[in-house]
């Protein structure tokens, strides 16, 4: 919302400067946005007298000037037609900025020749839109500071307007806060008394009571319209909006000066009264934008006997609106409920000043004060007589009386405000006080926001300003028991760094996805697909991060990236509840990386892919012995190089393995991508064993170390031999290794040769030979029973 | 020829075979024709049995003077033939270590997580816990029970994401906020409460300094006697400690929140030196978060009596207090996973 400081001193009688103006404005919580104040601007720039002036020896089209300056004769170069020996000229030095253009001068050689400064246009100055020419100014000595010849420079000031001051969308508002902050004094509001030569002439009727309780109405008839008065054209100017004429001036100039939207309709082009009603099916109007608009009957509309005119509160038609031949007008100051107009104007897309201030709330009260302010304007300008007001329906004037204990801001906010304060400000601001033990506060009605104490506390704080908060420190919390940090947490930490420890970097992904990526990993349900996805690429919750980890990796390989090592943990989504979002670890392998002298790094295959995982299961405290290796083929993975870790048949903790070539290609990913995805939530806690360690029982005794060698069919899962041979002998048994895995000459069809080395560790005594052929004949036992062979 | 002639010769001899030998092999051949079972100078002691004890007691020992006068000559020889050997494998073994080292795969983490680490230190100093709460959320939680009016402008489908109506009509939402997180603990856990809840945030957003994803940080404090005092010296220190400066100006104006009554936003000082933010001092504000006593219509939403009860809630862009701190210019590049911006932007495990 902007306004000018002339504007505001309309109504508040301040000697404050501009600084302290904007200053206070932002304490009471006005947010200032913009200041611009063209006086600043135009600091540097003083009256310059053209002496003499040259065609430029190189170009036709300038003209070397000597200009009379305050730094003496000074050699401008100018481009301008109307740069001319003997007119009075804006002289900017070397040095200013000039905001036009968005340039700081400095000296400068135009084909050749020396320039020293610049000749401005009104528009080069912001003060005007003319860029034809360079400004001629009256008769006024060189060296006056320009803003002394152009007359008083009235700065602009815009402003965030929160949705809970509706009041502020007018400068009144603004200028009783800053009265109330103790700025200046508010001027009283005179509402001039507007003489009723007759009687309110059209029929004017709500058939909406909800949507338009109210309808204020008054007629002025044998005016004459024109354009409005200079000062009024200024205002409107100086705040961006185009003077049209006296009669849509007027509207304008109430609109932002007292948050109170009007229309005027021109009465010769009316058939009849004026209804407000719901619109109908089929019906439509040409707006006052040009446009046709369709209605519906959840739309409030103004009507004659046979023609929608415009909707109510929001924009006017083109049908009844008002030009110069406009002699008889009806005044239209109405009440129109806030969510009917937020829903037809977001349905048909349409925004006005009247919408903004009906959506967020106008002050019923305001209806006749309006018209009364907006008759006097017109009468004054455009002649004419006056009606008597007519109100269809009742505004909905609430008298609210919120019950205050003074000592609700010191409990709130820890200021001690004095009670004679408090009554000050509030009054200031427009409520009524009845003080006793507890206040009887009576909220204007112009402010729809003030419900209850904390309300009334916070209208106390804000003028009274924050910058009195003491700073308090908050007290140790007595002997509330602590919570521990989530398990969720610690584990999202712990697989980060188990992550960031095999090399791989950290992303952050979108947690939505495209539709076709998602797809190659799991059918998400409708539940989950956005209705308003920014665009048609982030349009579903990912089931998991491995398509965006894709993409990712798909950009960093067409810049050029040799290897691609990313990872993320964040959020896999099933369905729309709690529960239906995981927390995952997933990571990506792609490319064999820089190439090493001492030997080339392999392409990622589906073991890099497992170990990550196994990796970030170790780091979350995942009972590693007791998982179990799955291979069922999963969407997007390889079907035949890819695998889960399962705790028990059903509970998988993570799954792992190389990306479906055909996947692959779709994100021009050649050669082998390792990826895994480990479920962090699926992970069953840990038993609290305390922060004490088992006792370290070191044996003392050597370890024996047996290699065997079995054939075992090709088909077998290598980890069933390895955990039958761990069971072949719990006690003696301590480690089983696979350590080489043959297929080839001497090993028949169907059958791979798996090296096993077993770690025997003896408790009491040292093995004697005939220990270790009794325990390797349980192992070639256990290894048998699973199908594999002693080779010979 | 007298035996002291005779050893003499010997002894020239055999010293003459002992410094011409190469290698360890030689002297041993040397050793072995010297001082083995049929060397000459064993053979020359045998000899001493056949003597008379005259003549032994002068031959013995000198012959067996020589035997370990050769004995010592070997055993020099050998240490210098070691040596030797050892100099010449060594030689044999050198390198050019120059040449580079394998490349190490260093992982870094992303400045989220580190900025996420920071803040759940700095309060959980102050006694604050971490809490979380699911992205998809529901009405009530995102909105209704932070005392959002039902034609509220962010329930707009150009403001949030929205999921299609369930049977009843409502429409399930990405959550715009952290706050729901303060309703849920609201209404899990009994006052005292001083919580922090960070997490990812969704908006219909997408420009340069927008993402339609974000970070946020919510923090809440419920209790009896909590005030805006708390809420500044609070913050205060979090900033202070934040941005690690021990001289901090701000300035709490007034806003508005519907979840906060009375409401502020948080300025801090700061001046640019180049291109480089410093915040602390300086003659212009920084907005940094929005923060506020919680609104009482929010504390009966979650079942806490808002005579009895009271307390603070804030909220902070976690992206932004990022590219702060750390100086990264653009928001976008947060989220495009590109391995270049990670590894100069991004941070080692042992730093997080």
């Amino acid at each position: 919302m902007k306004f000018t400081l002339s504007w505001l001193k309309d109504h508040l009688d301040t000697d404050a400067s501009l600084d302290q103006i904007i200053e206070t404005m932002v304490k009471v919580g006005l947010e200032v946005e913009e200041v611009i104040d063209p006086s600043e601007a135009l600091a540097p720039v003083t009256v310059g007298y053209v002496k003499h002036a040259e065609p430029h020896p190189d170009a036709d089209r300038l003209r070397v000037c000597k200009v009379d300056t305050k730094d003496g004769e000074m050699q401008i170069v100018c481009g301008a037609p109307n740069a001319r020996e003997g007119i009075r000229v804006a002289y900017a030095p070397v040095g200013a900025y000039i905001p036009g253009i968005d340039v700081t001068l400095s000296k400068a050689k135009i084909r050749g020749v020396e320039s020293f400064g610049m000749m401005c246009s009104s528009r080069e100055l912001e003060l005007g839109d003319d860029h034809d020419g360079i400004m001629e100014l009256p008769e006024a000595e060189v060296g006056t500071p320009l803003a002394d010849v152009v007359g008083p420079l009235d700065p602009v000031i815009d402003f965030e307007v929160t949705p809970n001051r509706p009041d502020t969308n007018g400068v009144r508002a603004i200028a009783r806060d800053l009265a109330a902050e103790g700025l200046g004094t508010l001027k009283p509001l005179e509402v001039p008394e507007v003489e009723a030569s007759f009687d309110q002439p059209v029929t004017v009727i709500t058939e909406a009571p909800d949507a338009c309780p109210a309808f204020g109405a008054l007629t002025i008839r044998g005016l004459k319209n024109g354009p409005s008065p200079e000062w009024l054209q200024q205002r409107l100017k100086a705040i961006g909006l185009r003077p049209i004429n006296m009669l849509v001036d007027v509207t304008n100039f109430l609109s932002y000066d007292a948050a109170r939207p009007l229309h005027v309709y021109d009465i010769k082009k009316l058939n009849g009264g004026v209804h407000a009603r719901m619109g109908k099916v089929g019906e439509s109007f040409e707006a006052l934008n040009d446009k046709e608009y369709a209605v519906d009957e959840t739309m409030c509309v103004i009507a004659d006997d046979e023609n929608v005119l415009g909707l109510g509160g929001i924009m006017g038609g083109t049908s009844s609106g008002c030009d110069e031949t406009t002699t008889d007008v009806l005044i239209e100051s109405a009440y129109f409920d806030p969510l009917t107009i937020a829903k037809t104007g977001r349905k048909l897309s349409l925004t006005s000043d009247a919408r903004y201030r009906f959506e967020r709330g106008i002050d019923p009260a305001s209806i006749e004060d309006g018209l009364k302010r907006a008759a006097a304007m017109i009468l004054e300008t455009c002649g004419g007589e006056a009606s008597s007001i007519t109100i269809a329906g009742t505004p909905p004037v609430e008298e609210k009386t919120v019950s205050y204990p003074p000592a609700e801001v010191t409990r709130l906010t820890g200021m001690d405000v004095p009670e004679s304060r408090q009554e000050e400000i509030l009054s200031a601001l427009g409520f009524e006080v009845s003080r006793g033990g507890t206040w009887d506060v009576k909220v204007p009605t112009w402010r729809p926001d003030v419900e209850g104490k904390a309300d009334i506390a916070e209208e106390v704080a804000r003028v009274h300003g924050l910058d009195n908060l003491p700073t308090d420190v908050l007290p140790r919390l007595g002997d509330a028991p602590r919570r521990q940090p989530a398990l969720s947490e610690i584990r999202a930490d712990a697989a980060r760094r188990a992550c960031a420890g095999i090399g791989l970097m950290e992303a952050v992904t979108w947690a939505f996805t495209d539709e076709e990526g998602a797809a190659r990993f799991a059918e998400q349900p409708k539940e989950i697909h956005l209705l308003n996805p920014i665009s048609s690429d982030l349009s579903v919750m990912r089931p998991t991060p491995l398509p965006n980890l894709l993409l990712a990796a798909s950009r960093n390989a067409a810049r050029g990236a040799e290897s691609v090592r990313l990872f993320e943990v964040g959020g896999a989504y099933t369905d729309n509840t709690p529960k239906g979002q995981r927390t995952v670890a997933t990571g990506l392998l792609w490319g064999a990386g820089v190439r090493d002298w001492q030997g080339s790094t392999d392409e990622p295959s589906v073991f890099d892919a497992k170990a990550a995982a196994l990796s970030v299961l170790e780091a979350i405290g995942a009972p590693a012995s007791r998982l179990m290796v799955f291979s069922d083929p999963l969407p997007g993975y390889h079907p035949t190089r890819s695998g889960q870790l399962r705790l028990g048949p059903k509970n998988t903790l993570a799954r792992f393995g190389e990306l479906h070539p055909s996947v692959a290609k779709a994100y021009d990913l050649p050669g082998r991508t390792a990826i895994f995805e480990v479920e962090l939530d699926a992970v069953p806690p840990a038993k609290n064993k305390g922060a004490t360690k088992p006792a370290l029982g070191l044996p003392e005794l050597m370890p024996v170390r047996r290699d065997f060698a079995f054939l075992y069919p090709a088909e077998k899962p290598a980890s069933d031999l390895v955990k039958a041979i761990q069971g072949a002998d719990k006690a003696l048994i301590d480690d089983v290794r696979l350590f080489d895995v043959y297929v080839g000459k001497g090993v028949p069809e169907g059958q791979r040769s798996l090296a096993i080395e077993v770690v025997l560790q003896p408790n009491k005594e040292t093995l004697t030979d005939k220990d270790i052929e009794a325990v390797s004949a349980r192992i070639v036992a256990a290894a048998e029973k699973q199908g594999g062979s002693l080779r010979g | 020829m007298t035996l002291e002639a005779d050893i003499a010769s010997l002894e020239e001899e055999l010293n003459a075979k002992i410094a011409a030998a190469e290698d360890e092999r030689t002297l041993e051949d040397v050793r072995v024709s010297a001082l083995g079972k049929k060397g000459v100078v064993s053979e020359k002691m045998k000899t001493l049995g056949k003597m008379s004890p005259e003549e032994r007691q002068v031959a013995g020992p000198a012959l067996n003077g020589l035997k370990a006068r050769i004995a010592d000559a070997i055993g020099a020889r050998k240490v210098v033939l070691e040596e030797a050997a050892l100099a010449e494998k060594l030689e044999a073994e050198r390198v050019d270590v120059s040449l580079p080292v394998a490349p190490q795969q260093v992982g870094k983490l992303h400045p989220i997580t580190k900025v996420f680490a920071e803040v759940a230190e700095i309060f959980a100093a102050m006694g604050f816990e971490v809490r979380e709460g699911p992205d998809i959320e529901d009405d009530f939680h995102n909105f209704t029970a932070l005392n959002f009016p039902p034609e509220h402008p962010a329930r707009e489908m150009h403001d949030t994401f929205f999921f299609p109506p369930k049977e009843g009509g409502e429409k399930m939402v990405l959550r715009t906020h952290t706050s729901p997180v303060q309703v849920r603990t609201m209404m899990e856990e009994k006052p005292p409460i001083r919580v922090i809840a960070p997490g990812r945030t969704f908006r219909c957003d997408s420009d340069q300094t927008h993402t339609p994803m974000f970070h946020q940080v919510e923090g809440l404090v419920i209790d009896k006697e909590t005030h805006m005092g708390h809420l500044k010296g609070t913050l205060e220190a979090f900033c202070r400690e934040f941005f690690d400066v021990k001289q901090l100006k701000t300035r709490f104006r007034p806003h508005f929140f519907p979840f906060t009554e009375p409401s502020a936003e948080m300025d801090v000082g700061y001046e640019r030196d180049g291109a480089v933010v410093k915040i602390g001092q300086g003659e212009d504000w920084m907005e940094i978060l929005g923060c506020g006593m919680v609104h009482p219509n929010v504390l009966k939403a979650c079942g806490l009596d808002p005579d009895e009860y009271q307390g603070f809630a804030f909220g902070m862009g976690v992206d932004r207090l990022a590219m702060l701190k750390y100086g990264i210019p653009d928001l976008r590049p947060f989220f495009s996973g590109d391995q270049r911006w990670i590894e100069h932007y991004g941070f080692q495990p042992h730093e997080v």
